[in-house]
């Protein structure tokens, strides 16, 4: 009877998962939720032709205004009036006014074709707000007196409403990201000392947490948007707005760290620090913060749409930014009424962007979620 | 319980005298107010007694009157029921506001109690069927839902009432029963047009409360006290409603009184506004662009108390669910 | 007490164990988990067979499939997992007359063949067959009361005979009724009463969160016993209370089933408890059953080396010895790959190379009703 060792052995694909950091794990995972991914790069490309080069992507300037007033969106098309197949051109439009319904109406004219091109030179831009640059993605050749392309539409001066839709985005989806990142300073720091210290502070971030809690968010962000004078700056007025959101969202993400600083103000490694003799600042933002961001990470994610829509919503109301700053809220402004809805309804194409904004930053926060926590089920 | 009730009223009422103090600050906060506008517009009109017709109305509201006093008079005068008058409108208030509070308050409690009997069994059907077609079509719908803000939603579906259905689905009423006096007939007729808009200012709740749902009733099937009831020899369809629902739903009216109750009242106030619903939402950001302090600090307060009900109702209705909470 | 365990119940208790009716009838029960890394034989080919009034234990280490066993056997097994061969024979006593007021007398059901949420295991379940679980703490419904639950499965299961005034010659053909409300509560507080509850008149309406850890897994005792049934099964019952309190269920357990004339699966990974109350001892061992035997034969004259090394594991009390309390050398296999041959046979202080390694080991009788699956024992 011999006695044998047992294979004790760990199998291959476990030693690996042992090896890998938690950063690593992280991406693992997250490269493994298909909608996060998506999520991800639908952002990165938004966030790219909306925010980063709107100014070549659309087919002119933002102010650009013209005599196709409320001009239908331009078809491209692919077959001629022949039924011959070829390549994309748009047809010509032409005014007529019906006297008796004293309407202004927009006409296709066959006889004028205009082929579709990329890279077509067009208004002055600087790139990057730098580099002077004259080409867009796309277009047609003519004179723009004469003719336009309009894919997304015409507003009421006669304005390129796609072009409209992509700088709006700029601001739009930029109020998210700065408001977030104030709404972040604020609440971390806020949060570690107020889980750390306890306190004064720990009272004051408690108390004011809950009387937000108590007040109708959206219509207090209102009043004190209103409360901002209307003679101010546009530019002053948007950073203004950006501050009020930080300043109503701060408040629920500091208690959420200070919850998780309570928790890891006792672990070991804390402790050893503290024994180490390391100051209390060292230890708050250099052990204790640390541990805090995945979560941080993904509550901000999550309330980034939040923000997006205030704007959006307050802009529309006429209570946040204002003509001539072009958000998708000053848009959804022109494109909310009765009146434009029948008449004019692709001024309605504002709002997919939106949605798409919304639904993909929920997809990235959901992914994040489910690979930062270790614990997830799924 | 009842030492808990009475802390948690006198709560409320500190918080409402906080929130209408500190909307009054905020309104009073621009440069200007309301009657600077109105010197300007009269001016522009060229009317030559701007000065001295202003000069009446400053007398009128009070407003020589220091902010503290006024907010003073404002606040007590508002525990009579006179919430002072509009500047714009140039009348009380309380008869501006009058009937849309009352509809303010039908869409909020239409909207959430939409919210609840679509989001519990939609929650409950995505748990018990976990991975299955139904919970992946329930799964994505509701978190489309989640993401799609009413006033938005609203907004497409106007399109294609217009567009497509050359529908109307503005308002409350239909035009014949829009002064009527109260009949069966103009109740079935305020039920035909309040189920759209409240329809619509749920859907973002229901797509939050039914993913909430399944995640909790997934943890509660999996508790002992669940497979001890099955081991009883229940139906299923017990087991699921009795014992593991029961026991899931609670956390879930906390939620529905803290988190989900505010954003159906605001929520539907945008709805509103883009349906053209006489609910107090409309009126209060008009009344916020004209700086109508004294509308808008009536409206702000209302809605302020609208919520704090809410969470008391949520708290009391737990406590009658939970004994674990009412024993305390 | 006469209402609450019915004169068919006491002509087996004067016959020895082996020689009474069969009750259950497990034959090579295999249960799978169907899970992402592929597939877990959670219980592969586990035989045995338990008589009325007898108590069976079954021991091993956590994850070698003693609840998964218990959970087949009235259909519960949670959810990727499935019954993928074998039998469960129930050896059906009819209670109460069916439809057409006729009383079979036995009549054979396996459990596998059923629809698992189908009207006949529901009525087997908690009705005939009752099963009571590890954690007291969390397995009653937290809003309702102690009687709440009680009713629930009176109320379910329990018929009460009607009682003809005037008639004495039908009473052989009894008939029975729907219990009420108020009988199900005195039923109720009988059953509490009984399971030594103090105030059962006042405790019937407690919430579980107003009783302690030991007194709500009496109230669970109470619950699975309120309905008569024909079987006990106790998953682990005792493993999450304090010692003092675990002796005393185990009385109240014991009592009860003395009276009760019910038959106990009882399992634990407690050696200690199951020799006090188990009559005959399946180990079981990453799903498989390697050895059964009468309790007596177990503890004194085990066969298979993993019941030797589980034994050894107990701290003794007496004369020391000088020997250290063994522990089995090497960890539990990972469940999705299992060791070829005999699946102890990495951590066997009985290895033979190339035999246990290589070949499967029968279920071989080394002894009257000693059972042991072995190489060592094989010819």
């Amino acid at each position: 009877m011999a006695v044998a060792t047992a294979p004790t052995a760990l199998p291959v694909a476990k030693k690996r998962e042992l090896g890998q950091s938690y950063w690593d794990l992280v991406k693992y995972r997250f490269k493994k939720n298909k909608l996060g991914v998506l999520g991800l790069i639908l952002l990165i490309a938004l966030y790219v032709s909306f925010a980063a080069i709107p100014e070549f992507i659309a087919p002119y300037q933002l102010e650009n205004r013209s005599n196709f007033v409320e001009a239908p969106p331009t078809a491209i098309r692919f077959v001629d009036a022949n039924g011959q197949f070829q390549a994309p051109f748009i047809y010509g439009l032409d005014r007529k006014i019906d006297t008796v319904k004293r309407l202004r109406t927009w006409e296709i004219n066959t006889d004028r074709k205009y082929p579709l091109r990329l890279f077509v030179q067009g208004d002055e831009y600087r790139l990057f707000g730098l580099i002077p640059m004259n080409i867009h993605l796309f277009g047609i050749e003519a004179d723009q007196k004469e003719q336009r392309i309009f894919i997304m539409g015409a507003d009421a001066l006669g304005r390129d409403y796609f072009t409209r839709i992509l700088y709006g985005g700029r601001l739009s989806l930029m109020i998210g990201l700065i408001g977030q990142f104030l709404t972040l300073a604020l609440g971390v720091t806020l949060g570690v000392i107020s889980g750390y210290y306890g306190g004064a502070v720990d009272m004051f971030v408690q108390r004011f947490t809950e009387f937000l809690a108590a007040f109708p968010n959206i219509p207090l962000f209102m009043a004190l948007s209103a409360a901002i004078p209307a003679f101010w700056s546009p530019i002053v007025v948007y950073f203004m707005l950006t501050l009020i959101l930080a300043f109503l969202n701060w408040g629920g993400l500091a208690r959420q760290v200070r919850g998780l600083i309570l928790s890891l103000r006792e672990r070991e490694y804390a402790l050893a620090a503290k024994s180490f003799g390391a100051k209390d600042r060292r230890i708050m933002f250099r052990h204790l913060m640390p541990g805090t961001m995945s979560h941080v990470i993904v509550i901000a994610t999550l309330s980034i749409p939040g923000m997006i829509l205030a704007e959006t919503a307050l802009s529309w109301l006429g209570l946040g930014l204002r003509p001539p700053l072009t958000s998708w809220g000053t848009l959804l402004q022109d494109a909310a009424t009765v009146r434009a809805i029948r008449f004019t309804p692709w001024l309605l194409w504002v709002v997919p962007p939106i949605l798409v904004t919304i639904l993909t930053y929920n997809m990235l926060g959901d992914g994040l979620r489910d690979a930062l926590d270790p614990y997830s089920g799924r | 319980m009842v030492n808990y009730l009475i802390r948690r009223i006198g709560y409320a009422l500190i918080m409402v005298v906080l929130v209408s103090f500190v909307s009054f600050v905020i309104i009073e906060l621009p440069p200007g107010d309301f009657l600077t506008q109105k010197v300007e517009q009269l001016r522009a009109r060229g009317d030559r007694s701007a000065e001295q017709q202003v000069e009446m109305l400053r007398l009128r509201y009070g407003l020589d009157k220091p902010f503290l006093e006024r907010y003073i008079n404002w606040a007590t005068n508002f525990l009579r029921g006179d919430f002072g008058e509009s500047f714009e409108f140039e009348r009380p208030v309380s008869e501006i506001l009058g009937a849309r509070l009352g509809y303010t308050v039908i869409l909020a409690l239409a909207t959430t109690l939409i919210t609840w009997f679509l989001a519990i069994p939609l929650g409950v059907i995505s748990a018990v069927k976990q991975y299955s077609l139904t919970d992946q079509i329930i799964s994505v719908i509701s978190f489309i839902g989640l993401g799609m803000p009413g006033f938005l939603l609203a907004l497409i579906i106007m399109y294609f009432a217009i567009i497509v259905f050359n529908l109307e689905v503005t308002g409350l009423f239909s035009p014949q029963f829009q002064d009527a006096p109260w009949s069966f007939a103009k109740f079935m007729d305020l039920l035909g047009h309040l189920w759209l808009p409240a329809l619509i200012a749920a859907v973002t709740g229901i797509g939050g409360l039914v993913r909430i749902m399944r995640g909790n009733l997934l943890d509660t099937l999996g508790q002992p006290f669940v497979e001890s009831a099955r081991a009883r020899g229940l139906k299923n369809r017990t087991v699921v409603w009795k014992h593991a629902v029961r026991i899931a739903i609670n956390p879930l009216i906390t939620i529905l009184g803290a988190e989900v109750f505010p954003s159906i009242v605001v929520g539907s106030a945008l709805v509103s506004i883009v349906l053209n619903l006489p609910t107090i939402g409309p009126v209060f950001v008009d009344s916020l662009r004209k700086l109508d302090m004294y509308l808008a600090g009536t409206c702000i307060v209302f809605l302020t108390i609208m919520l704090l009900v809410g969470n008391l109702v949520a708290d009391l209705l737990l406590a009658w669910v939970d004994p674990r909470i009412r024993l305390e | 007490m006469e209402t609450l365990f019915p004169e068919t119940r006491a002509t087996t208790t004067a016959l020895p164990t082996d020689a009474r009716p069969t009750l259950l009838e497990v034959r090579d029960l295999k249960v799978e988990f169907n899970i992402r890394g592929g597939v877990v034989k959670a219980v592969d080919g586990l035989t045995f067979d338990i008589r009325r009034g007898q108590t069976v234990g079954i021991i091993g280490e956590s994850g070698c499939g003693k609840s998964v066993t218990a959970r087949a056997i009235l259909r519960m097994v949670p959810k990727p997992g499935k019954i993928t061969g074998g039998e469960i024979l129930y050896y059906r006593y009819s209670r109460y007359p069916n439809k057409e007021g006729k009383t079979k007398d036995i009549e054979v059901i396996d459990m596998t063949k059923l629809d698992p949420d189908g009207e006949l295991v529901r009525q087997i379940r908690g009705g005939e067959i009752a099963m009571i679980f590890q954690e007291p703490m969390s397995s009653l419904t937290p809003v309702y009361t102690a009687g709440a639950h009680l009713n629930e499965a009176i109320t379910l299961h329990r018929l009460l005979p009607v009682k003809k005034l005037g008639d004495q010659m039908v009473e052989k053909i009894m008939q029975y009724r729907p219990v009420t409300k108020e009988e199900a509560r005195e039923i109720a507080i009988q059953m509490l009463r009984r399971v030594g509850i103090p105030k059962p008149e006042q405790r019937v309406d407690s919430y579980p969160h107003q009783l302690s850890g030991g007194q709500r897994q009496r109230v669970r005792i109470a619950i699975a016993l309120s309905t008569e049934p024909y079987m006990l099964i106790a998953d682990e019952p005792t493993t999450a209370l304090d010692v003092s309190i675990e002796a005393q269920i185990l009385d109240i357990m014991r009592e009860l089933q003395q009276t009760a004339n019910m038959a106990i699966m009882f399992i634990t990974h407690n050696l200690g408890v199951i020799a006090s109350m188990a009559d005959e001892i399946v180990v079981m061992y990453m799903g498989k059953q390697v050895e059964r035997a009468k309790v007596v034969d177990l503890f004194y004259n085990p066969k298979h080396p993993y019941t030797k090394a589980l034994l050894q594991s107990v701290p003794k009390l007496g004369p020391k010895t000088g020997a250290r309390l063994a522990s089995i050398e090497g960890m539990v296999p990972d469940p999705l790959h299992l060791p070829t041959g005999c699946v102890f046979h990495p951590r066997c202080p009985a290895f033979m190379a190339g035999k246990c390694d290589k070949l499967v080991p029968n279920w071989t009788e080394v002894g009257q009703n000693h059972w042991v699956r072995c190489l060592l024992y094989e010819e």
